[in-house]
């Protein structure tokens, strides 16, 4: 009966597109908070623990359980959109996850599977980190310069893997991959090296980035420049993707480059273009991460992990985004939100690292797949009948 | 076929209803404080907080983290306080991690790893009311700052011991080592191991070899890949080639990775065998304990705790500490199985050096040992 109706209701909704696609992306999220909250309570033995008095004493297990997961929940919600700070910090996790994920998307959509967005940040933040500490510019001028820097090393990065697919042939996929070992290799040999190393330090961690070179933000929030960079990228993609040639070109070589070719477009210099713009865009996620005032006003010093898995998120970001400029921005905030709300819900509601890792795996996976929340949501309806004797919590029993 | 589910549903409801059908204890009585710790006041003990901030290696890395964790957690378990930690997955969470521990109210942070020196040092000049300790970094500044205390140790003195001692129980002549990274924290240990078998060749005539590291160049030899401390196939690659050169016994300062190590002396059918580091390798790695002539250890989780306890009882100091061999803050673990295979005479060459050491009458060079 529920279950018709709900069918009812979600083929009536389906007739019209956008309102049917906000329906399964909530049940994406209400089924991973679901899968998340039995892998939370599965995982406390002292919430299992409790499961022992489920018939004599049911509030127990389920007050605790009611209470782990609650409490984790809240903490996720409050640390990622509950309240000014905590959205900034969104942004702030987002923007170079929005930028890595618009050249990855761009790369895409050329007919290009770039996976050397992490290299192309990581060079992007060397070259910017570098510009940052070691030249002393006056206020705007060495902000500007450090930028153009970080961006140019992203493309000159992505601009080899395209140079050598359009010239010889290299497989871009391959190419990317060893251009980042490339560049994680250089930036440890680097921070050994006088020009990069911290002065009196023999640790490899660079000095910080002069105050004239660090991305402006709002006091007392995280909310910096580098969001705002990060949404004028996506427009400018969207612009160059939707109104130009030379995104019309990228658009055909990527959907056909035979019948591109024969329409008289040149492949090899589409390539190369792509390769270019997507490095740039990668490079200026890197420059985020090098530039982009923390927490206490200064940039994280550039070191071994500073880009941490930008480049590898970014991929997850483009593909959920669909290679599109408002698709990317808005997976780009659900993966910062995530990544915020996680930091929060390991501090506040002592939610393990891994499980937060889990539980943003699981969300993504459910909004990345409608056609498998179509598919378990009335699989659920129709079991749901017979097992109204027992309580739905049966199977966490252990 | 179509039954399947219908009895998997019965089998787990059954499951279910034998399970769930135990008596709930009885409501507790708030119970006397009688277990309290001598060390504190009685009702201090409830809001006293300790808490904890990793870098990006994480609690369970085997490692430096997850050694410090346990001086948290058995620091907890000693002065019944409470605790709070949080992992950080990339460099750009330290700031907000330490910050959001300063919000959970924590009375002393404990943060893990040089990366985090800039974030901690913001943190503690920012709340002078909370006290920091920062394990294996020194922080530029430190010293103005009466809540920030570093916790260093000093492994290039028990690792001279090992050389020592390797260089007196190789047969072919060559020992090894390598490392995971080359940062401060893990050269000293190898500067200490060539220091200590060059020591023995000038002591006792032999010419004992050391590859893998050269203390003279400050080079040698690393586990290569993305992630060396975990890359534990890549540690018996650079353990198998240190082997093929003829070492015989071999000294991984790589963490997770120095397992590799491990996994080449136990293939070699007695004929490698390891000295392990960090831990004592026969409790931490006990299914090698047949390969381990000794450890170097290196007491975080006894630092941490002394200093969650210095902070517990008032007695916070911003003096750094450092392990040596003085204060059994480094030093060389039991002999284990290889109690009867060392020489006597080796073992008391050993204690002897380690009063040298001690003493000051040998001094060893390490760049990286903490000043």
């Amino acid at each position: 009966m529920v279950s018709e109706l709900l069918g009812w209701v979600l083929r009536r909704l389906g007739r019209w597109v956008p309102w049917r696609d906000v329906l399964i992306t909530a049940l994406a999220f209400v089924l991973a908070f679901l899968v998340g909250a039995v892998l939370m309570i599965v995982s406390d033995p002292a919430v299992v623990g409790q499961y022992a008095y489920l018939f004599t004493a049911p509030q127990l297990p389920l007050g605790a359980s009611w209470e782990k997961v609650s409490s984790a929940y809240a903490a996720l919600v409050a640390g990622s959109v509950g309240g000014w700070v905590p959205l900034t910090e969104t942004t702030a996790q987002a923007a170079p996850l929005i930028c890595a994920g618009l050249g990855v998307g761009l790369a895409f959509r050329a007919g290009l599977f770039n996976i050397g967005a992490q290299g192309q940040a990581v060079v992007g933040a060397m070259a910017a980190a570098w510009v940052g500490f070691s030249w002393h510019l006056p206020p705007g001028i060495h902000l500007v310069v450090a930028v153009t820097f970080g961006m140019l090393a992203g493309a000159v990065w992505g601009g080899i893997a395209g140079v050598l697919k359009a010239r010889a042939g290299a497989h871009e996929v391959i190419v990317t991959i060893m251009l980042n070992y490339i560049a994680t290799g250089l930036l440890a040999f680097a921070l050994t090296t006088t020009a990069f190393q911290r002065p009196g330090r023999a640790d490899p961690i660079s000095p910080v980035v002069d105050w004239n070179a660090t991305m402006p933000r709002l006091e007392g929030s995280r909310l910096h420049l580098g969001f705002v960079l990060a949404l004028a990228a996506a427009v400018l993609v969207w612009f160059l993707m939707e109104r130009s040639v030379a995104g019309f070109t990228i658009k055909s070589v990527g959907l056909n480059p035979h019948a591109a070719r024969t329409a008289g477009m040149s492949v090899s210099s589409s390539t190369v273009l792509a390769m270019l713009i997507a490095g740039a865009l990668a490079g200026l996620a890197g420059v985020q991460a090098a530039l982009g005032p923390n927490v206490s006003g200064t940039p994280t010093p550039l070191s071994g992990g500073l880009v941490g898995s930008i480049g590898f998120d970014a991929i997850t970001v483009a593909l959920l985004g669909r290679s599109r400029p408002l698709g990317t921005v808005l997976a780009g905030l659900l993966f910062g939100g995530l990544h915020a709300g996680g930091l929060a819900m390991q501090s506040q509601a002592q939610t393990s690292a891994e499980l937060t890792t889990v539980l943003q795996a699981l969300i993504v996976l459910f909004v990345a797949a409608p056609a498998l929340v179509t598919t378990v949501v009335p699989f659920l309806k129709a079991r749901r009948a017979p097992l109204t004797g027992t309580t739905p919590t049966g199977g966490l029993s252990s | 076929m179509k039954k399947l589910p219908a009895v998997a549903t019965l089998a787990t409801a059954a499951l279910l209803a034998l399970a769930g059908c135990a008596e709930p204890p009885a409501p507790q009585a708030p119970q006397p404080s009688t277990s309290e710790s001598a060390g504190g006041s009685g009702d201090g003990a409830a809001a006293f907080k300790a808490c904890m901030v990793s870098d990006s290696g994480g609690f369970d890395d085997k490692s430096f983290n997850q050694t410090s964790y346990k001086g948290l957690t058995d620091a907890v378990a000693e002065l019944g306080i409470e605790s709070n930690e949080v992992q950080s997955s990339t460099n750009a969470d330290f700031a907000p991690n330490v910050e959001a521990m300063v919000a959970d109210g924590c009375n002393i942070i404990v943060t893990v790893g040089f990366l985090l020196d800039d974030a901690t040092t913001a943190a503690a000049e920012a709340n002078p009311d909370i006290d920091f300790a920062i394990v294996d970094s020194n922080p530029e500044g430190s010293a103005d700052l009466d809540n920030l205390k570093p916790l260093l140790f000093n492994t290039a003195e028990s690792s001279f011991l090992a050389g020592y001692l390797a260089a007196g129980m190789t047969k072919t002549g060559t020992v090894g080592t390598f490392g995971g990274l080359q940062i401060p924290t893990v050269t000293i240990f190898m500067d200490g191991f060539a220091q200590g078998v060059a020591h023995h060749n000038e002591t006792k005539g032999t010419d004992v070899q050391v590859i893998g590291w050269s203390s003279e160049n400050q080079d040698g030899q690393f586990v290569p890949g993305d992630d060396p401390f975990q890359n534990i196939a890549g540690g018996k690659q650079t353990a198998d080639t240190l082997v093929s050169q003829g070492a015989d016994i071999l000294f991984p300062v790589a963490g997770p990775a120095g397992e590799g190590a491990l996994q080449a002396a136990q293939s070699s059918g007695g004929n490698v065998n390891a000295i392990w580091v960090d831990t004592d390798g026969c409790v931490s790695a006990e299914q090698y304990c047949p390969q381990l002539i000794s450890s170097v250890y290196k007491a975080m989780d006894l630092a941490v705790a002394d200093a969650i306890r210095a902070s517990y009882d008032d007695e916070f100091s911003n003096e750094p500490y450092v392990g040596t061999l003085e204060n059994d803050g480094t030093g060389l673990a039991p002999f284990n199985e290889f109690e009867d295979d060392v020489p006597a005479e080796l073992k008391a060459e050993l204690e002897q050096l380690r009063t040298d050491i001690t003493s000051g009458t040998i001094q060893i060079e390490s760049a990286a040992q903490p000043k």
